[in-house]
């Protein structure tokens, strides 16, 4: 499946000093441009699933094919490259560094990416321009993150993460510290830009209710076999 | 690379309170180890390059750091006098090649007053056989003259043709020579040594200005107008000790024991790169133990910074793991931790340094006019270079323990930190 943007099959992760497996995924496929709901209760192991597409954990066996390419035959050095290159993430609520700009945060990947230094073109334009899309008032550009309120800083990181045009964007949780009306309007927010940028999105929350508007929900006890607990 | 040390420096900035709070530390911490070692060297300095080419010194038996004391570092006072019969004796012996009397004992405003004979200028060295030089004038050739060290000319404002009065005794305030003023005829060079603290006078002066008076006070009534102190036999009956240099250094040992064994009164002869060397051993200790405490002080300062920064890596642990995220390798991280560290020894060390020069520069003068000691303005010394790599290299050490830990901890949270 050339066209898959994530592609994992036969994965096996355990973690260090553990009997039980954390992760046994036969297969899960998410094609370039289409935005998955990822379902699991916490300590479930999606965290860690995170980390693997990530690349900062390797699995005992099993494949990791993003864009084509499988990331578990990569050196570490490469892995990060991949990652800093390709993926753009989203965490939970503070997710930015408190002592950068809104505006430099949002640059942040350029400075560790070649290529999406490059993909940006101009990157202080892009950022603004991203800033301005996710509606953040230029006042707030040059404020230190850390006086950004909750919903700002949440959309600075979106803009963070898109910035360059990554082919895949990760979202973990990134709505947990938003009241509900707030949450849906990150998520319909996250979901347009990851369709302007023409991402796969994969969008994690243990909150199944926010699933709405996505192509596709799938249920992480469904797809993993091991039942094991993140430590 | 390149971004990670820029967002390290970024990073550091943001928590400049508490580094600028253990930076100060780092650099109060070595600006003492260094200013330690610099007195440490420059007192060495000074003393061992107080006198040169001076075979013997002799003086009344006593201790040779005593005797060291006041005939080389106008310190102290002698317990005894040399009768002018024994100098004579000893001046004339054989080997003798030439033998310079001084006699202490006075003072101008604090500075030491040197009575000694015209010789003392052609014979005294110091440092390296470097010989004393005349700044401005001559020596003395008459009773009231005087030849000034270089710091009293510099601190008194004084110069050739000027006017001084002599004080009896160190005290400032002492019972004065008031009736009896001497005139500047020259200024000597600076030499870094006692030389330039001292008031130079011929011995007969010494004699004239006392010619009135009695075991340490003016006679009542009698005063004897500088006119008529030339009528007196100024040659003065008794010296406080005696500069020797021998035709051949091979003697030194046969006139020692001989001056040592002196029949006529009780004296003895040292020589003075030996004496001055046991003086130093003397001080050698306290100087270990200085140098010892200012390093650990030093070593308390990078516990310090090594304690701040492993306090603030659970608060970055978030920080660490967003850089994981764009991109940033473990190894990146761990870089970005020890870099900080060294930034702020190196920033420290580097203040601590511009410590030391201001404080030199307020201080020196002080620790000039108190202790003799010359301070000198210059640019690190060998010793010096390897403090600072001492310092340096354990600002590294103790920064690399950050490092390996937020090494460890960005491998054990990937993306989502545990706290």
């Amino acid at each position: 499946m050339a066209d898959s943007a994530i592609l994992i099959s036969n994965l096996l992760f355990r973690w260090p000093r553990q009997p039980a497996a954390c992760l046994d995924i036969p297969e899960l496929a998410i094609a370039a441009g289409e935005h998955v709901f990822l379902h699991g209760p916490s300590g479930g192991g999606k965290s860690t699933l995170l980390g693997l597409l990530g690349g900062v954990a390797v699995p005992e066996r099993g494949s990791i094919e993003l864009l084509g390419g499988d990331i578990t035959r990569l050196s570490d050095r490469a892995r990060d490259r991949f990652r800093a290159d390709h993926i753009g993430f989203i965490f939970q609520q503070f997710n930015l560094l408190p002592w950068l700009s809104a505006l430099d945060n949002v640059l942040l990947p350029c400075t560790f990416s070649a290529r999406r230094k490059q993909r940006t073109g101009n990157a202080r334009e892009t950022a603004t321009r991203l800033l301005t899309h996710l509606d953040l008032a230029p006042a707030s550009w040059h404020k230190p993150a850390a006086e950004l309120s909750v919903g700002q800083q949440q959309r600075v990181a979106a803009a963070r993460a898109l910035i360059g045009r990554p082919e895949i964007l990760i979202a973990d949780e990134p709505t947990s510290a938003l009241d509900a009306p707030r949450q849906q309007i990150f998520i319909d927010l996250l979901l347009a830009e990851a369709a302007a940028a023409g991402a796969a999105l994969l969008f994690v929350s243990h909150d199944a209710r926010l699933a709405a508007h996505f192509d596709r929900k799938i249920a992480l006890c469904d797809i993993n076999r091991a039942g094991a607990v993140e430590p | 690379m390149k971004a990670v040390l820029i967002l390290a420096v970024k990073s550091a900035w943001a928590r400049r309170l508490t580094l600028g709070v253990t930076l100060c530390a780092i650099a109060l911490a070595s600006a003492l180890l260094f200013a330690v070692e610099r007195v440490r060297h420059d007192a060495r300095q000074s003393f061992t390059q107080a006198v040169s080419g001076v075979d013997l010194v002799v003086g009344a038996r006593s201790g040779s750091v005593q005797l060291m004391l006041y005939a080389v570092f106008h310190s102290g006072a002698a317990t005894h006098n040399i009768r002018r019969e024994s100098y004579e004796a000893i001046a004339t012996h054989p080997v003798v090649d030439w033998a310079v009397p001084l006699v202490l004992g006075d003072s101008h405003r604090g500075f030491p007053v040197l009575g000694t004979t015209p010789d003392y200028f052609r014979h005294f060295q110091y440092s390296d056989q470097r010989p004393l030089v005349f700044a401005a004038g001559q020596a003395f050739s008459d009773v009231f003259e005087t030849v000034l060290g270089s710091a009293v000319a510099a601190e008194l404002k004084l110069k050739v043709g000027d006017r001084i009065t002599l004080t009896h005794g160190m005290a400032e305030a002492g019972p004065g020579h008031d009736d009896k003023p001497f005139s500047v005829v020259g200024v000597l060079k600076p030499t870094g040594t006692p030389v330039d603290r001292s008031v130079h006078v011929g011995l007969e002066a010494i004699t004239a200005i006392h010619l009135d008076w009695v075991g340490g006070a003016p006679l009542p009534g009698l005063a004897i107008p500088a006119e008529f102190v030339k009528k007196f036999d100024l040659q003065p009956k008794e010296i406080t000790a005696l500069l020797v240099g021998l035709k051949s250094r091979a003697e030194v040992f046969r006139l020692q024991r001989h001056i040592n064994s002196y029949r006529g009164e009780p004296l003895m002869a040292v020589m003075p790169g030996v004496a001055l060397d046991e003086l130093w051993q003397t001080l050698g200790m306290i100087e270990q133990t200085l140098l010892a405490m200012s390093a650990l002080v030093v070593v308390i300062g990078l516990a310090g910074l090594l304690a701040t920064m492993i306090a603030s890596l659970n608060e970055r642990r978030r920080e660490l793991a967003i850089l994981r995220a764009l991109g940033a390798s473990p190894r990146e991280l761990f870089l970005m931790l020890t870099a900080e560290g060294l930034l702020i020894t190196t920033l420290g060390v580097a203040l601590g340094l511009g410590l030391l020069a201001v404080g030199t520069f307020f201080f020196a003068p002080l620790l000039q006019a108190h202790f003799g000691i010359i301070l000198q303005w210059r640019l690190l010394s060998p010793n010096e270079w390897l403090l600072l790599a001492a310092i340096l290299g354990t600002g590294l050490v103790a920064s690399l323990i950050p490092g390996w830990r937020a090494w460890r901890m960005s491998l054990a949270d990937g993306l989502t930190p545990r706290n």
